[in-house]
């Protein structure tokens, strides 16, 4: 998969080319380049208001950009998980009415995309009612619906303790090779992310650094951004890519640190 | 030499025609929480009576083009990210007052005002009632035509997008459909209390809904009820006609509501 960008880049889902969004003025993109082929699993990391979101928004069409392009492959189906989403209260709403939406499906096709996000027997429940992973699953399934050529995800995990969001990240590959989609998330949970993801994309604005997850764990621009002491729990995960890199001695010390 | 004779009659089929197509509205306004949002084009509507008397157009145009313009100014501030509750306030009750005094400029036509602020459904003519009708169709029309895409945007802006629905647009189906309910339901209810055969029958309605579109079912059968409903009681205790379909609406929230408390806990 990522010894063929170049070739690639021919049958790209999505291309952005030097997107630049802002919100009243302010930059949240600076050119940003970036594309995701067919198949691929590509994760964006990132802090909180690094643009992750953003980045997704203009990619489904919910954003215009400000200068730059978004190209999208002709007639591309895109499966569409939001990073939350309210359902009021006053809205009476059934998992199976809300896979109607807006296109009505048969009980058979909803039925088989529930199984696919591991979420059958929900059907009769009310949104409302759902635990926050069982209401991640139904809006898996309903992107799945559309049997998407690009999956997105934004922070689907949030909210969903450790077993749970690997639970998820699972059920997402298992997804991933049924359909063959390609799969485009934004995380801030590292570890997760590598397990899963073809290429990283470290995203602060603009893009600091590109490339497969050992890569990105050892750059220093990433390192700059999370800080090497943040949360405990990201240098641990750090410390397992480290052994493969140049530099594993510093890494390791700090980690050391973290973990006391 | 019809049916249609009888004011009692006029006025029954004015109120079913408002409320059929005020409920499943109002469903809309719940859901997206925009109960203000209707208040605030509902007293700018005053502003509208004022306009149409002083061109002498027709009550209906002027109600309509003054609430419609209301509901495009709100849902464009809101878009823009304002204070919503204390602007709404700012604006539907500057609307309201500015109107009362537009009104009072108006030389010559002595109108009774109470007429428009809670309605005179008793008063309601033949052609009053083709366009109550041709409204609440209009309306009606509207919301079925746009009823899963609205849905999707009321849901999740993005989820509409990324099915490319545009959610702008369905904000302005909405803001049209709102305009058209106000304008017809001003000589029924009023003024004062659109917003309220909005919201109730679909607030009533919420406790036996599993779906949306039994919600807004149910929401037309407590609105009609309520309008028929009211229109006995204001008949037999002689009180005025807008205000007691409201009361009475009122009325089936609560027990509604009561009933919906019973149904949780024996569920439990």
């Amino acid at each position: 998969m990522s010894e063929m960008p170049r070739a690639g880049r021919r049958m790209s889902l999505v291309t952005l080319q030097d997107l630049t969004i802002r919100h009243s003025g302010n930059p949240v993109l600076s050119k940003v380049n970036f594309y995701i082929n067919t198949g691929e699993i590509v994760t964006v990391v990132g802090p909180n208001g690094s643009g992750k979101s953003t980045l997704l928004r203009a990619i489904i069409g919910a954003l215009r950009p400000s200068s730059g392009q978004v190209i999208r492959a002709k007639g591309l189906r895109i499966g569409y998980v939001p990073q939350k989403l309210h359902i009021d209260a006053t809205l009476p709403l059934t998992v199976r009415r809300f896979l109607s939406l807006p296109q009505r499906v048969s009980d058979d096709v909803a039925e088989q995309a529930l199984e696919q996000a591991g979420a059958g027997q929900l059907a009769t429940q009310q949104m409302a009612r759902l635990s926050g992973g069982q209401f991640q699953r139904v809006l898996l399934a309903r992107a799945l619906l559309c049997d998407p050529q690009l999956l997105i995800l934004d922070e689907a995990t949030q909210g969903l303790d450790q077993p749970g969001s690997a639970a998820f990240y699972h059920q997402i590959q298992t997804v991933r090779q049924q359909l063959g989609c390609a799969v485009l998330m934004v995380s801030h949970e590292l570890h997760v992310v590598m397990a899963a993801s073809d290429r990283v994309i470290c995203l602060n604005g603009h893009v600091c650094c590109e490339g497969e997850p050992e890569q990105v764990a050892s750059a220093p621009e990433y390192r700059a951004l999370f800080g090497t002491g943040t949360q405990g729990a990201l240098a641990l995960y750090r410390h397992e890519h480290n052994h493969s890199h140049d530099q594993a001695c510093d890494h390791d010390h700090h980690n050391h640190e973290a973990a006391e | 030499m019809s049916i249609l004779d009888s004011f009692l009659i006029r006025a029954a089929l004015a109120g079913l025609g408002v409320a059929i197509a005020a409920a499943p509205l109002g469903c809309f306004v719940v859901w997206r929480r925009m109960a203000y949002f209707g208040d605030a084009t509902a007293h700018a509507s005053i502003l509208g009576v004022a306009l149409a008397l002083s061109f002498e157009i027709s009550i209906f145009t002027g109600v309509l083009v003054v609430s419609l313009l209301m509901a495009t100014i709100v849902s464009t501030l809101s878009s823009r990210g304002y204070a919503m509750d204390t602007l709404l306030g700012v604006l539907a009750h500057s609307a309201l007052a500015f109107g009362l005094v537009a009104v009072s400029f108006l030389q010559g036509v002595r109108i009774d005002l109470m007429a428009y602020l809670f309605g005179d459904i008793l008063a309601v003519g033949r052609l009053d009632l083709a366009v109550i009708w041709a409204g609440a169709l209009l309306v009606l029309a509207l919301l079925w035509w746009r009823w899963s895409a609205l849905l999707t945007a009321t849901l999740n802006t993005d989820l509409a997008y990324a099915a490319g629905i545009d959610p702008r647009r369905e904000q302005l189906v909405l803001t049209i459909a709102l305009a058209l309910v106000v304008a017809v339901a001003i000589k029924v209810v009023g003024v004062l209390l659109i917003a309220a055969m909005l919201i109730i029958p679909a607030a009533t309605a919420r406790p036996f809904a599993a779906t949306p579109e039994r919600m807004a079912l149910i929401a037309v059968f407590i609105g009609g009820l309520s309008a028929l409903g009211g229109l006995q009681l204001a008949f037999t205790f002689d009180t005025p006609t807008g205000p007691t379909i409201v009361c009475l609406a009122a009325v089936l929230f609560a027990l509604s509501n009561l009933a919906g408390l019973f149904l949780r806990n024996t569920r439990i």
